[in-house]
């Protein structure tokens, strides 16, 4: 026997369990169900609740399983008269000041308290004197709090602590008169706030965009990804007809844990606003109403004479690029692009994703944010960095001096502070150390040698090792890696986008992406195929209509590099087409080659050229490929950071009426971190 | 009690004017951290609200609150919180003279009811307000220790013990008139000695 284990029993069932467990983990190995509010396992252990209570052979009393440490021998009784007694009791107190206005609360049919108090719960209460009454409290414009509903569990406010990084939240006066707030109601700022509706056990927190829209039970529930950031977080979104009212975080401890950002979390209503839903054509420099038969007409005819290069933008799915990489074959290579950004990439994959898993960014005691913000990229990434601050990891930060919700130490602002002697001594001593090469600068590297040199630093470093590789790239775009997998990029890798020769190009066909704008472009016709009337549909000649990633089937690969696969939610709006079958469609009539007839048949083609792809939710190996050369030399750039307002990074959230709040009430309102720092 | 009470509202409020640590408290809340370990410092915030409250007129403003927040270096709804658990900390302005009635069961079995209602009257304010010149401000409290010389009140830092209408209506016009007061027990006894 392991010395880690220890023999104890659950209802007399004997198991054997880790010694460093709680009682109530115990319990659960053993498969019994212990009733809790105030316990969740992201967070850190407050036992104020004391739903858990169970009863242990030999203590006098029942003891809270949350907080209670495991012990040799220890027999745990969990459905006796006295465990059930206790726990009803529990409930009655619970029960005192919550008001009785579960047929309008949002939380109904979800409710924790709402759902133990159909195994603990008296059908009438002995309590004859008045219920206490608690103002509501201001958490900013995506929280809406009903704080007379509270039972004081904390949970948001560990959240805010522990996870979100933003001490704000707390609970002030005592007894009767305690009251979960906000420091002086002010909103929250953090990038994670929505998570703490999901955490809330009862309706104290819920959502204000959601508030009165739908019940639980009323909704259709569909598995998707967010793709409003690299990170690929598992999402699930809630439709009723041919609406979303909510998303909300699917549980993947790989990659966003329980978590998901505002930006996805809220931002569905503009899903539907500013949407394209009929073709347009450009007559007298003014977009027209068309229709599809005449829009492909004209688009066939220039597709006859014009030399196209096609743009992939930031929420392109893998069977969409695909089906553009095979269209565009047909006039020849290099001419389609997804590094609108002039992303420096070398061939190799590891070359441009996070090479790190994501949940092993917390392990590292050193990292290096060379030009990002993955506050407002990536708050899942800014999450696990966090969590690695709290392990005393130490964290440099080049580029600008951002302000994080973490001390970092600034070296500077260009790529060569990577010299810097501190961070050399830090790195020596450093047993995992990790670096986080961002766009701001991945964008402005204009010789390859640089991105060369970054590797020999990082293996001189021991950044790279045989068992590890801890030197990452990341982007803020959701359909970056698998494009750049599927090879949707010119050939004359590491070469700005900015200087492709523009004689060489008459048609350009942009997927999403409102780099058609480019004043590069302006001598070309345009066609802006996209869910959205923002700069690129306006500039262009020919906008047709195609479904967002909620409206079609998709594989998006996250920027570790793990396929992940969002589902359609409903149909698409207006007369929209998948990209595929419109390039399907003009395939045939300029008789190319284009088998697919279905988007099944897309997807196992794609799967077929390149099958590490299909291999859903696992990392795709790769190995360390990239050759080592002995002198490292940066070049000079000043960083340029590619998400400089998190809630409007993209058409999709530009067009939100509830994004465009948060700016208005988070950032426009100077923040807490700001003013104290 | 009443959440009424200068000391157990969650309502903050702003003085208007900067608060920053006078000479002589820096100089203890430099002996004050001292006695915790490097990296818990935070656990001196409450001498430093007790410190504060003194310097600010015996109550604590949102001012104090971020004072403190940043000498500790610790986040201010933390502050807050302590601030708002505690009763002894004032969350809004008080009188001159806080004037806290004991009305915990020895007290009240020796007559503090009657201890209260002269004081109300003298002073011309009702529990928990604050008269029109901002001499007294009266709250009634728990248990403040001295059991055995009941009934009694506390004025700012001093216990008046052993009261009656008459000892009572003496402090508080001594008081008005900026007369020196005894403290202690009114009845001459010393400490806790038998009567």
């Amino acid at each position: 026997m392991s010395d880690d284990l220890i023999n104890i029993k659950v209802n007399q069932k004997e198991i054997q369990v880790d010694k460093n467990l709680t009682v109530m983990q115990a319990c659960e190995i053993a498969g019994e169900e212990i009733p809790r509010f105030c316990y969740h396992d992201k967070l850190s252990i407050a036992g104020n609740c004391r739903m858990c209570l169970v009863e242990i052979e030999k203590a006098p009393k029942l003891v809270s399983s949350c907080t209670m440490p495991l012990m040799e021998g220890m027999s745990i009784i969990t459905n006796s008269e006295k465990v059930n007694a206790g726990r009803k009791g529990v409930m009655e107190f619970l029960l005192i000041n919550h008001p009785l206005d579960c047929p309008i609360c949002d939380q109904g049919g979800e409710c924790d308290l709402q759902d133990q108090a159909m195994y603990y719960g008296f059908d009438k209460s002995r309590y004859k004197e008045n219920k206490r009454a608690v103002d509501n409290k201001n958490m900013g414009p995506l929280v809406n709090t009903i704080m007379t509903r509270c039972i004081h569990c904390t949970r948001c406010v560990r959240f805010a602590t522990e996870v979100a990084g933003v001490p704000e939240l707390g609970m002030l006066g005592r007894g009767e008169n305690a009251e979960i707030t906000t420091y002086l109601e002010q909103s929250i700022t953090s990038e994670l706030s929505g998570n703490v509706i999901d955490l809330c056990p009862v309706g104290a927190l819920t959502s204000k965009p959601y508030q009165f829209k739908a019940r639980p039970w009323e909704l259709k529930r569909t598995d998707s990804i967010d793709i409003f950031d690299s990170v690929g977080s598992n999402i699930r979104v809630d439709s009723r007809a041919e609406e979303i009212l909510r998303v909300t975080p699917r549980t993947n401890e790989y990659i966003n844990e329980e978590w998901i950002s505002d930006k996805v979390r809220f931002n569905y209503d503009g899903y539907y606003q500013q949407r394209i839903d009929t073709p347009y054509i450009k007559e007298n420099q003014k977009l027209t109403i068309s229709n599809w038969e005449e829009s492909l007409k004209v688009l066939k005819d220039k597709l006859k004479t014009l030399k196209p290069l096609a743009l992939i933008g930031e929420h392109v799915d893998l069977e969409t690029g695909y089906a553009i990489k095979k269209f565009m074959s047909n006039y020849g290579k290099d001419n389609v692009e997804c590094r609108t950004d002039n992303h420096a990439i070398l061939e190799s994959l590891d070359s441009y994703r996070f090479n790190t898993p994501l949940n092993d960014i917390e392990n590292s005691d050193l990292i290096i944010l060379v030009g990002t913000n993955p506050k407002i990229e990536t708050p899942i990434i800014n999450h696990k960095i966090f969590k690695a601050y709290n392990n005393d990891a130490k964290i440099f930060n080049i580029g600008e001096n951002i302000s994080l919700n973490y001390k970092t130490e600034y070296l500077g602002e260009s790529l060569s502070n990577l010299n810097n002697e501190n961070l050399i001594k830090a790195l020596k001593k450093s047993i995992n150390p990790l670096i986080i090469i961002g766009s701001a600068f991945l964008n402005k590297i204009k010789n390859i040698k640089t991105i060369k040199s970054i590797f020999s630093y990082a293996d001189k470093y021991k950044v790279i090792t045989k068992e590890k590789n801890n030197l990452n790239f990341l982007n803020p775009y959701a359909s970056r890696v698998g494009q750049l997998i599927i090879g949707n990029t010119t050939s004359n890798l590491c070469e700005p986008f900015s200087n492709l020769k523009k004689d060489n190009f008459e048609l350009v066909l942009s997927f999403g992406s409102e780099h058609i704008a480019n004043e590069q472009f302006n001598n070309c016709f345009k066609v802006y195929f996209g869910h959205h009337g923002d700069d690129g549909a306006m500039v262009s000649d020919i906008v047709l209509p195609t479904p967002l990633y909620t409206e079609k089937n998709g594989t998006f690969v996250n920027i570790e590099g793990r396929p992940q696969e969002a589902k359609k939610c409903h149909n698409p709006i207006g007369s929209a087409k998948e990209e595929w079958s419109i390039l399907k469609k003009l395939s045939d009539e300029l008789s190319f080659d284009f088998i697919p007839n279905t988007f099944d048949q897309l997807r196992s083609e794609l799967f077929d050229k390149h099958p590490i792809l299909s291999d859903y939710h696992e990392i795709i190996a790769v190995e360390n490929s990239t050759s080592i050369t002995p002198d490292i030399e940066f070049e000079d750039c000043k960083a340029e950071y590619p998400v400089s307002n998190f809630y409007m990074s993209d058409v999709i959230s530009k067009n939100s009426v509830t994004m465009a709040k948060c700016v208005e009430e988070i950032i426009s309102t100077p923040s807490l971190l700001e003013k104290s720092a | 009690m009443s959440s009424n009470h200068p000391g157990l509202s969650n309502n903050f409020s702003r003085s208007g004017e900067k608060f920053s640590w006078s000479k002589d408290n820096l100089r203890s809340i430099k002996t004050i951290i001292s006695k915790y370990p490097k990296g818990r410092e935070q656990s001196a915030v409450m001498p430093l609200l007790y410190l504060a409250q003194e310097q600010n007129n015996n109550w604590i403003s949102i001012e104090c609150i971020e004072t403190i927040a940043e000498t500790l270096n610790m986040p201010k709804i933390r502050v807050t919180e302590v601030a708002s658990f505690y009763s002894m900390y004032n969350t809004r302005p008080v009188g001159e003279n806080l004037v806290q009635i004991c009305r915990t069961s020895p007290c009240w079995l020796r007559g503090s009811n009657k201890i209260t209602k002269t004081i109300c009257k003298e002073t011309k304010c009702e529990i928990n307000d604050t008269s029109d010149d901002n001499k007294f401000t009266v709250v009634e409290v728990e248990c403040l220790g001295a059991c055995s010389n009941g009934p009694m009140i506390q004025i700012n830092n001093d216990f008046f013990e052993d009261l009656d209408e008459e000892s009572t209506k003496k402090i508080i016009d001594n008081i008005k008139e900026g007369k020196p007061n005894v403290i202690g027990s009114q009845k001459g006894r010393r400490s806790s000695e038998n009567a």
